[in-house]
């Protein structure tokens, strides 16, 4: 029985890694204390800003690189250089081809795994003192133009709740599972030292 | 000039006047002093909050370089004061939270999403845990020297990215209870309130076991800088993991895959091409902090080297210290309390015969993990020698190497990693 559960919620993650998160056992479901008070489903609508990587989250809107290129050239250019690839901060774009170097270049496009997380991160955290001032259509096209310059997309391609979750990334394979077998074990030098 | 500032002027300016009193205060204190001898009138905040002693100058901020570590040289027992926490990151102001309009939403994959005060949280059992915090990065001696082209010289540039505080709080299992977690669940999110809303995923498992949803540190309020008022403990795993300024926690069936954890604390594997992510668990590790870089011996004679051990598997078992460069080992003292996942002091008599020394520690956790050299540790984490740990731009998390640091004759002690 314990074996079918364990099974069951390891073929329903993500990436073996998951299988960490070894399914905990049904939790005792009627509340001890009786604190808190319950959220509207407007409240945690308004709360709610993470997008996982399937994108489900995503809220309607849609935007184009070039649309992207306008408030990039505003908004962003000024910390990631005028094509994203000069900083003084993060550097955004190109990068491809240095992983296995001993100098590898971490952009969005060599590096990050997910779309998702472009969307979610600059709609979060960008751009610094004015951070969740972007409208939905300019996180769109922000993505969109970053996936553009990085090479991953068509200038033309509309960018959406639908698309944008869809795109492949180029270095989404290269993330090893840590824990094939589903079980976290130490390693000799620690629990960081387990892996392949 | 800020407000604490100007109080501590104001203070300064008042102490000259009051110190002829001083004898009648230490009168009063031994019971024989009469009421005419107390001071008529007092500055209202009079010592109303303690400050050290004008000889102590410790700080957390170097002023050559504006990054904030914990100055572990100066540190004696396991608990780091609050007002002397790292601070990552540095470059930002903590946000001005009003405790009384804050408040903790756990929603997502449970059966009863809830909105938590801080009154309400603090009505709830509670528990006072001692944890270390740990930045991934922290270890990285030669991290200073690439960035910034700094030699780290003291324990406070190799080691300054970890600190230990008592913590108090409600414990988040309690608190998913509450809410109820649907049996599909196996992660979270956690995502503080400041500007730029830092989140990261955690394994529900974790959350289960014995993470903290803390509002105290070493018996006061948790400080701004460390999340007030309320902020994450997650016992042993990555700084990151943390999140302070705590105001949402949404239950998942896979990880959030934020900015963090996909792009930033993953480890780019030299000899793989690929990347080890969600790693968790800080590696055990030890250091010497007197002596340490940047001290002097006055002279030949007795010291005890003393030291800090920690790891993320869970308690310190075992610390072992050389004094001749890694030739032989003998077991360290380890100091009470020995705690999981906490710092622990241990101890060590030495006599210094005026020669050259090079002195360093190693321990070991009751996972039976044992702290590496930089060599082995560059073999387990991509590899690659020692050479390249110290000229790769690459970024090198989670280095939890032996720290030697060389005693000279003239008693000057320097990193003999460098």
């Amino acid at each position: 029985m314990k074996e079918a559960f364990t099974m069951r919620c390891f073929l329903s993650l993500l990436m073996p890694v998951v299988g960490l998160a070894a399914c905990v056992t049904a939790l005792a479901q009627t509340p001890t204390y009786k604190l808190g008070t319950t959220p509207s489903a407007e409240e945690i609508r308004a709360w709610d800003i993470s997008i996982g990587p399937a994108g489900k989250e995503l809220p309607p809107g849609s935007g184009t690189a070039k649309e992207g290129a306008k408030i990039y050239a505003q908004k962003c250019a000024q910390c990631h250089g005028p094509t994203g690839r000069e900083g003084p901060n993060s550097r955004l774009v190109g990068g491809q081809g240095t992983l296995t170097t001993p100098d590898p270049v971490r952009t969005i496009g060599s590096y990050w795994p997910f779309a998702t997380t472009i969307w979610d991160y600059t709609n979060r955290a960008m751009p610094p003192n004015e951070e969740g001032s972007l409208t939905a259509n300019e996180v769109y096209a922000l993505t969109a133009f970053m996936l553009y310059r990085n090479g991953i997309i068509q200038e033309s391609a509309v960018l959406d709740a639908k698309t944008l979750p869809k795109i492949n990334m180029p270095n989404r394979n290269n993330f090893i599972p840590l824990w094939p077998d589903g079980k976290r074990k130490p390693g000799p030098f620690g629990f960081y030292s387990w892996g392949p | 000039m800020n407000t604490k500032e100007r109080g501590r002027r104001r203070f300064l300016k008042g102490g000259a006047a009051l110190a002829g009193l001083a004898v009648g205060e230490i009168r009063s204190a031994s019971g024989q002093a009469i009421g005419s001898e107390r001071p008529e009138v007092r500055p209202e905040d009079f010592r109303a909050y303690g400050e050290r002693s004008r000889f102590v100058t410790s700080v957390r901020r170097d002023p050559r370089n504006p990054n904030s570590r914990t100055p572990l040289q100066d540190s004696v027992g396991i608990i780091t004061p609050s007002a002397l926490h790292f601070m990552v990151p540095t470059w930002i102001d903590p946000p001005d939270i009003d405790p009384w309009q804050h408040r903790l939403l756990i929603h997502g994959m449970v059966d009863r999403p809830l909105i938590f005060s801080m009154e309400e949280l603090k009505r709830l059992p509670s528990v006072s845990r001692i944890h270390f915090v740990e930045c991934a990065g922290s270890g990285d001696s030669l991290e200073e020297r690439k960035k910034n082209g700094m030699l780290a010289e003291t324990v406070q540039r190799t080691h300054g990215l970890t600190a230990c505080s008592e913590w108090t709080g409600v414990l988040l299992s309690m608190l998913l209870r509450e809410t109820g977690v649907q049996k599909e669940a196996t992660w979270l999110v956690a995502e503080g309130a400041e500007p730029r809303k830092r989140s990261k995923s955690i394994p529900l498992e974790k959350a289960m076991d014995d993470v903290l949803v803390a509002y105290g540190q070493n018996g006061e309020p948790v400080r701004p800088e460390q999340g007030y008022p309320l902020r994450l403990v997650v016992p042993g795993f990555e700084g990151v993991h943390n999140i302070k300024w705590l105001r949402r926690i949404k239950v998942l069936d896979q990880p959030s895959m934020e900015k963090e954890e996909t792009s930033h604390y993953p480890t780019q594997r030299p000899d793989l091409g690929k990347a080890r992510w969600f790693q968790f668990e800080m590696g055990p590790k030890s250091v010497i902090t007197f002596p340490s870089g940047g001290q002097r011996l006055p002279s030949r004679g007795f010291y005890e080297i003393t030291g800090l051990a920690w790891s993320g598997g869970g308690a310190i078992q075992r610390v072992e210290v050389s004094t001749d460069g890694g030739r032989t080992w003998k077991d360290a003292e380890l100091q009470e309390p020995v705690l999981r996942m906490a710092h622990t002091r241990f101890r060590f008599p030495w006599n210094w015969d005026g020669d050259e020394a090079v002195l360093q520690s190693r321990c070991t956790d009751d996972v039976e993990a044992i702290q590496p050299t930089l060599a082995e540790f560059g073999r387990i984490w991509g590899g690659v020698d020692s050479e390249y740990l110290k000229t790769t731009r690459n970024k090198v998390n989670h280095i939890n190497a032996i720290q030697p640091w060389k005693v000279s004759r003239d008693g000057s002690v320097r990193n003999a990693l460098l």
